[in-house]
């Protein structure tokens, strides 16, 4: 039995965000897959009054709208995500990051919102949502606004979301995806039923012409207080060939932009090892079709 | 404390209850209704004893709160067998290839199994053991419950 004081059931969107509004003290539970863990360890000192979200069908779908944006529903849940045609076709990482989540019974329920307003930096959906510069929409019973993915997370559990606002729909733009070729890497010591140890979301954009990378993306997970991008290797590699010389340089630089640490699961210099390994290896792995030259 | 209405059907038998806001779907499906088939194990969400199926779908009851069952039609490891008692053909062929130890884990990978008999997907050993990844052995027969699922699902 959880300590719930009051639970407001609310299948309409317009509801929830009044209710928000009036009572800004109320806790936004949807797949309660971190909520409810939360509450057992006994977060609050005084019961706590719940606002279940997870009955509105407007925040559940994941489409693509007319000017080529997708737009992910915040209660979307990861066995949804992985599943989905939309995705699969144009943002594989987050399919793989869907995928890399919990087992079967945790995908059916937790959301892709709450991964992301739980504020974590081994959420896996947020590395790559970082690396595709992920728009979050937040409603208030009054008013809406965009935030950039990064300038979302401020910290360890904590995100910018405002007395009385509602994360809705996720919003991944075209040009952010569009011509990218990307792949999310999980490490962590099992296969399923486990936190990253680190994550990493990498996409990239070619020149054709030069055998060059255009554009490359790297998102972080657990290398520092929140998920991040690195910066550096970022602009080192605008220009830098894709080769396997062009890409251990980008994995190199990598590390720089991190802020890992130790903990029980990784130190922070296996950690830093684990940035440099794993971004070459999710480099490397998908782009063989265009490293076809160096061997000769 | 602010009671709350459901309604749900449980293998096949309209449920309606009054239940605390707090109450979890394991809790009312052992101590409310009496069907202990369902375990508690970790009660965090880890390793899938109190697997049910809602809607269709294998979610560990322990953290699934029993309002969000309204309207929804719930099975557990009592629905498997058939009414005249016939046992389904997942649970003989967990009997058959001796998949069950202390038996503790047994009634959540019968449900997660038979969710994915029911969506008439073809499995390889390596999807059999990914959809059974949310549920624990701890004596770690792993290899007979594999086997077994593997059987159940063509039989």
């Amino acid at each position: 039995m959880f300590d719930v004081k009051k639970y407001y059931d609310v299948d309409n969107l317009g509801v929830a965000l009044s209710l928000l509004s009036k009572e800004p003290h109320l806790i936004v539970i949807a797949g309660g897959t971190d909520v409810l863990i939360k509450m057992q360890h006994g977060w609050n000192q005084e019961e706590t009054e719940l606002l279940g979200i997870n009955r509105i069908a407007e925040l559940k779908g994941i489409r693509m709208l007319d000017n080529g944006d997708i737009e992910i529903g915040a209660l979307c849940n990861f066995n949804q995500i992985e599943e989905d045609a939309t995705l699969q076709e144009n943002i594989i990482p987050l399919v793989e990051a869907a995928a890399s989540i919990g087992g079967p019974q945790i995908r059916n329920v937790a959301t892709i919102g709450g991964n992301i307003c739980n504020g974590v930096t081994s959420a896996d959906s947020a590395s790559t949502l970082f690396a595709y510069d992920a728009k979050l929409k937040l409603s208030t019973e009054r008013s809406e606004r965009i935030v950039p993915i990064s300038e979302f997370y401020m910290g360890p559990g904590k995100v910018a979301l405002e007395s009385g606002e509602l994360l809705t729909h996720i919003i991944i733009p075209k040009e952010s995806y569009e011509g990218y070729q990307g792949r999310y890497i999980k490490f962590a010591r099992r296969k399923a039923m486990d936190i990253a140890t680190l994550g990493v979301s990498v996409n990239y954009r070619i020149d054709e012409a030069s055998g060059c990378f255009e554009d490359l993306r790297i998102g972080l997970g657990v290398a520092g207080p929140t998920p991040l991008r690195c910066i550096e290797a970022e602009e080192y590699a605008r220009g830098t060939k894709v080769s396997e010389e062009g890409i251990a340089g980008i994995a190199g630089k990598a590390v720089l932009s991190s802020h890992a640490r130790t903990s029980w699961r990784a130190s922070k210099e296996y950690r830093e090892h684990l940035i440099e390994e794993l971004v070459a290896e999710a480099l490397l792995s998908i782009t063989d079709g265009v490293r076809g030259e160096e061997d000769e | 404390m602010n009671r709350m209405q459901i309604n749900f059907t449980l293998n096949g038998k309209d449920i309606h209850l009054e239940i605390e806001p707090g109450e979890t779907l394991l809790e009312i499906i052992r101590k409310r209704l009496g069907e202990i088939g369902t375990k508690k194990g970790c009660g965090v969400g880890e390793c899938g004893a109190c697997t049910v199926l809602v809607e269709g779908r294998p979610v560990d009851s322990c953290i699934y709160l029993g309002i969000w069952v309204n309207g929804n039609d719930v099975r557990t490891v009592e629905g498997l067998a058939a009414k005249d008692g016939n046992l389904s053909e997942m649970q003989e062929a967990y009997i058959e290839d001796g998949a069950v130890q202390c038996g503790f884990c047994t009634p959540g990978f019968l449900m997660s199994a038979t969710a994915m008999k029911e969506n008439g997907r073809k499995y390889t050993r390596e999807e059999v053991k990914r959809a059974l990844s949310g549920n624990f052995c701890r004596c770690t027969g792993y290899k007979k419950i594999i086997e077994a699922t593997e059987k159940g699902l063509k039989s």
